[in-house]
């Protein structure tokens, strides 16, 4: 029986085994999770093809410069996750904390630019559905896309506050030394999560923002 | 057959090593799991069963019987999504799933007990938003949601919506447990070639649930947000097609048939094994239509859509992928068959659920076909013969297995035997009845009996009259069912641990089993199914 | 083929036809589709018989003789997997073909076919002829000529389904769908509604009344007269011969004439009753709820408007003037509309009038104004 002190669990066998098992287990997870986004994906395309003007005016209404600025903090932010999967694997538990903690500043930065985005468009009407004032797109077709822009970005920020929560936990337990050089999977795990997210938003920038 | 398997029977179960109430809520064993969701679901069942007779007793007259149409119509919506959500797919992984499969595999567990436990409070919380929504005021949109009416409808469809979302993740939960379960957690010896059919059957089934399972709780939730917060992106005022729903709906939607027939095809693959002391007959071509099945699964949603305006040429792609999905079919039901071929079956009644599985299917499969060939259905989409061919897959099918299931495990789990002569009466009342009640839905159809009418043509009566007469007795095969097993398990005959005798990798536990599976490790040294010699397989 | 063989076909079809319980087949379509469903439903008969033949043997030949009896190991052989797949394989293909080939012919109308345009609201079927008439629950035709339906939905899908014709095609908001069919013989036939529209889904019925060509040139001549506002159908000779086929009742058992809805296990908001008692009471049969005008005041945005009236002085539309228009309609008549409404008064109970204002009050704001929906449109057959 598994004691509740060790990380390890007995069941598994053997500690590579475990290692194994919680990989998989979140490479899976991360699938269905890719899936989750796939209908407003398509959503996106179907309407895109039944309006494309308007979506092409309705993308230029967006901030693509501030956007730029949050694909690049995302990015470099994974470089830093990335960072400290390879620090604790080494067993440098503050090394570890501090690259995740410059990580997570990264992710609060982006939310905030999203956060003023959000606000922005509030005063300006471009709101989805019924509480859509904006009068430059007509109602068919402009509403619908910032109802997808609110919903694909919306569930992106919602992910990524799940990925800081994520992270804060990894700080906690770098920095209490939960995790060792030998016991390092949540951190790699909670890692491909952060990936995940920010690989979402490597999509999700150019089909709202960049697309003519 | 050997009645000294028997003597190595574990005294410790994981019935009795701890007895709470406790040990049992907060339980990470996987068996324990497998018995609350066993518990769970029949509740389930029987909730959905309460609203069929319902139904069926409203429509033994043509006009108003004994409820309103308003109530009539939250009646089959409630019926679909309790029978549908609650009990279909998670019964046979869940239950059955769950007890078996580490089992099977020669594990103590399945790879993430935590997170299995939280799977069982997913499905109640979600299961109790569901209920509640039915309380507050129940919706009445039908179990598809079709938009735009449940945007409008003025029920609670909110709750069940969420409801129905949440219950999703306890469905994803369970099919990345499996996965990994299968991949990791293999015991010395369990080669990928000796892992038994209905491990396999979980392993189609869970690839499906991790894949749909989102995009289904992503378009739920969009109806949800455009009911809630008025987003309309189905909302055709807003340039919105409500036709872009269905396919989301069913791109889901479909590949959950499978959901809840694979876990079914593996159990009886592993009750016609068991009964006619015989290997399967093509281990392979099984476990690659099962595959096949999953897949193709994905790539035949819009047969829901011939008449909804989608393309022609759309229907007709549609139309031969789901014709495939019968072919993959139709090799399972003759390997079952060409399995009994030199064997030793004795009829007992799981087998007797096979075959009724097997009779049910074949009607319903062929259905199947015959509405994908897209001229036939134009007449027949939304008639009851659609209502009957999906109980044929759905309640002949799938509740078939789920009693199969029940009876051949029924000893596996609670160490009893239940009483022979009442459950062949159970099981042939079952079957008659089954057929009894949506035979005449076919000929309905025929007809052109619309489903979800609660006021039809006069002429009609007499078949749904026929219909009605045919659920009652269901309803009174299943009540005899309830009362003997619950009278079994205190006053059953004590099982042997191996009372079918069978040499499926699961009885090489005792039964009931010891609370981590095994009280030694086992060796799976014979391949699955394997009767060329008279002993038992060896309890550990 | 000789006249006796010609029978002996007719006679075997129209067994077939009675022993799976098929409608009578009245359009040119429907015999071709019912020949597959005969043959795909024989296979299935056949195949089933073998399957169970072959498990029945097996039970029998190989039942269990003894405790410790052993069985040989059989593994599958390509031979047999091949003939599994093989064989179920090329017999659906050959369906699929024919059926599809059939499918095609359902799905083009001919290019001579005329246009009926066809709209779905709940719960009742309008039918509109591009010369003018049209008419709530009866669709008139001629026999032997293809008939092309535009269908759109006011409100919610709907899809319009001819049992006897085998044709079926759903009603979407906002976009329209076609089909079409030759009825082959005069009579008339039932509409039904089968995709699930809400309260009275199983109401919304509606028929179709093929005409001989003569019968239906009359009838269309007849429509002709009299004033174009006033071009609302009116019944054909041979209707008029026989009111009471059962086809008709039951067109006009539809949302005419509602089977008296009890309230039932009320719940919900005061406003969502109301919304209910509106469809219900038949309210929005007149009354929309989205801005277009129809036979009374639309009722969005109705709470609080200052509305001007027939005698010239203006009210405001509040709770004591939407109750008194319920049950004294003709008393105070907003300026532009007739005074066709029936009054209320002792036909709505006080709970329900109280809904009733609460929905309406609900429909404030002008937010669906702005985004009405612009018609649907359509493409016309090639060549025409």
């Amino acid at each position: 029986m598994s004691t509740e002190t060790s990380p390890w669990e007995e069941h598994f066998g053997s500690r590579e085994n475990q290692n194994k098992a919680a990989q998989l287990g979140m490479w899976i997870f991360l699938g269905s999770e890719v899936l989750l986004f796939t209908n407003l994906f398509v959503g996106y395309g179907v309407y895109r093809y039944y309006y494309p003007d308007i979506f092409v005016e309705g993308s230029k209404h967006l901030e693509a410069g501030w956007a730029t600025v949050q694909t690049l903090l995302l990015v470099t932010s994974s470089l830093f996750v990335a960072l400290a999967v390879h620090y604790i694997r080494q067993g440098r538990q503050f090394l570890t904390a501090l690259v995740l903690l410059v990580g997570m500043g990264m992710g609060l930065g982006f939310l905030g630019i999203k956060g003023w985005e959000y606000w922005k468009h509030w005063t300006e009407g471009a709101l989805p559905g019924e509480y859509y004032r904006l009068e430059e797109l007509p109602v068919r077709g402009g509403s619908l896309f910032f109802t997808l822009y609110f919903l694909l970005t919306g569930l992106h920020a919602v992910h990524m506050l799940v990925a800081l929560g994520l992270l804060g936990w990894l700080v906690w337990g770098a920095v209490s030394g939960k995790y060792t050089a030998e016991y390092h999977i949540p951190v790699e795990v909670g890692g491909l999560y952060w990936h995940l997210v920010d690989v979402f938003w490597l999509f999700i920038y150019p089909l709202l923002y960049l697309v003519e | 057959m050997n009645p000294s398997a028997g003597s190595s029977q574990p005294a410790i179960t994981y019935l009795n090593h701890e007895t709470t109430v406790g040990s049992w809520l907060l339980t990470r064993d996987h068996k324990r799991i497998g018995v609350m969701f066993l518990v769970l679901v029949i509740l389930a069942l029987l909730l959905g069963g309460v609203f069929a007779m319902v139904l069926r007793i409203e429509l033994l007259t043509p006009g108003p019987t004994i409820i309103s149409a308003m109530t009539y119509n939250r009646m089959f919506t409630l019926h679909g999504v309790t029978m549908v959500w609650l009990f279909m797919i998670p019964a046979i992984p869940s239950a059955f799933g769950n007890f078996v499969l580490p089992i099977m595999l020669g594990a103590k567990d399945v790879a993430f007990p935590r997170l299995n436990l939280a799977s069982v409070y997913i499905y109640v919380a979600g299961a109790g938003l569901t209920l509640f929504g039915m309380l507050w005021s129940g919706a009445d949109t039908g179990w598809t949601f079709y938009t735009p009416y449940s945007t409008t409808s003025p029920t609670a469809v909110a709750p069940i919506l969420l409801g129905v979302f949440i219950i999703g993740f306890s469905t994803i939960i369970t099919g990345l447990n499996f996965i990994t379960t299968v991949h990791t957690l293999r015991a010395p010896g369990m080669h990928w070639s000796r892992i038994p059919l209905f491990v396999w059957a979980l392993y189609g089934t869970s690839v499906i649930q991790v894949v749909a399972t989102p995009v289904l709780g992503m378009v739920l939730l969009l109806v949800f947000f455009e009911r809630v917060f008025g987003v309309g992106l189905f909302d055709p005022a807003r340039g919105g097609d409500p036709v872009l729903f269905q396919h989301m709906f069913w791109f889901y939607s479909h590949p959950a048939v499978y959901i809840m027939v694979l876990p079914a095809m593996g159990v009886i693959t592993e009750v016609v094994c068991a009964f006619s002391r015989k290997n399967i007959f093509g281990y392979k071509m099984i476990a690659a239509s099962t595959f096949g099945i999953a897949f193709v699964g994905f790539f035949s949603w819009g047969h829901h859509m011939f008449v909804s305006g989608q393309s022609t040429f759309g229907s007709g792609v549609f139309g031969v992928l789901s014709m495939l999905v019968a072919i993959f079919t139709a090799i399972k039901i003759f390997n079952w068959v060409a399995t009994m071929y030199g064997g030793s079956i004795d009829l007992r009644v799981p087998l007797l659920y096979v075959l009724g599985f097997i009779f049910l299917l074949v009607f319903g499969g062929m259905t199947g076909v015959a509405v994908a060939t897209t001229s036939l259905d134009v007449h027949w989409h939304d008639t009851y013969f659609i209502v009957a061919h999906f109980h044929y897959i759905m309640v002949g099918a799938v509740l078939m297995a789920f009693l199969a299931a029940l009876h051949y495990w029924w000893p596996k789990m609670f160490g009893r035997v239940y009483p022979e002569r009442w459950s062949f009466l159970a099981a042939s009342t079952i079957i008659f009845g089954f057929i009894v009640t949506f035979l005449p839905q076919f000929l309905l159809g025929n007809l052109g009996m619309p489903r979800r009418y609660y006021q039809y043509p006069a002429e009609l009566q007499w078949l749904n009259v026929l219909s009605t007469a045919g659920a009652s007795l269901l309803a009174f095969g299943f009540t005899l069912i309830g009362v003997y097993l619950l009278w079994s398990l205190r006053y059953g005959r004590v099982s042997t641990a191996n009372p079918w005798g069978s040499s499926g990798y699961e009885w090489y536990s005792g039964s009931p089993p010891a609370p981590h599976n095994f009280t030694e490790a086992p060796r799976f040294e014979r391949e699955v199914h394997d009767y060329t010699v008279p002993e038992a397989p060896r309890v550990y | 083929m000789t006249p006796g063989e010609d029978s002996l076909a007719g006679t075997v079809e129209e067994l077939f036809r009675r022993v799976l319980f098929l409608p009578e087949q009245a359009s040119t379509v429907a015999k071709d589709v019912d020949h597959l469903h005969y043959v795909i439903i024989t296979t299935a008969m056949v195949a089933a018989t073998v399957i169970f033949g072959t498990a029945a043997y097996f039970l029998i030949r190989f039942r269990r003789r003894s405790e410790t009896e052993v069985t040989r190991r059989v593994e599958g052989t390509l031979v047999w997997e091949v003939l599994f797949v093989g064989v179920p394989l090329s017999t659906f293909l050959v369906w699929f073909f024919v059926g599809y080939h059939d499918f095609i012919r359902m799905q083009t109308p001919p290019p001579d076919a005329m246009d009926v345009y066809v709209v779905g609201k709940q719960w009742m079927w309008q039918f509109t002829h591009p010369e003018g008439p049209n008419s709530i629950g009866v669709l008139r035709v001629p026999v032997g000529k293809p008939v092309r339906l535009l269908l759109t939905s006011r409100d919610v899908i709907h899809s319009f389904y001819v049992p006897a014709f085998r044709i079926k095609q759903d009603a979407l908001p906002g976009a329209y769908t076609q089909t079409w069919f030759e009825v082959t013989k005069p009579g008339s036939y039932r509409v039904m509604c089968a995709e699930y529209c809400g309260l009275k889904h199983s109401e919304m019925w509606a028929e179709v009344q093929a005409l001989s060509p003569e019968d239906y040139e009359a009838w269309m001549q007849e429509q002709r007269r009299g004033l174009v506002s006033r071009r609302d159908a009116s019944p054909s000779a041979p209707e008029r011969e026989e009111p009471h086929k059962p086809a008709r009742q039951a067109a006009s058992y539809d949302a005419q004439n509602p089977h008296g809805e009890v309230m039932y296990g009320e719940r919900g908001t005061l406003a969502e009753r109301g919304e209910r008692v509106a469809a219900e009471r038949g309210c929005l049969k007149c009354h929309t709820v989205d801005g277009t005008a129809h036979i009374g005041p639309t009722w969005l945005g109705l709470y609080g408007r200052r509305e001007r009236l027939t005698t010239g002085e203006t009210v405001v539309a509040d709770e004591a003037y939407l109750t008194e228009s319920m049950m004294k309609p003709g008393a105070r008549l907003v300026e532009g509309f007739e005074p066709v409404m029936p009054s209320y008064l002792g036909e709505l109970e006080a709970a329900e009038v109280a809904a009733l204002v609460e929905y309406i009050k609900t429909l404030r704001g002008a937010r669906l104004e702005t985004i009405r929906s612009e018609g649907p449109v359509y493409e016309p057959i090639g060549g025409k």
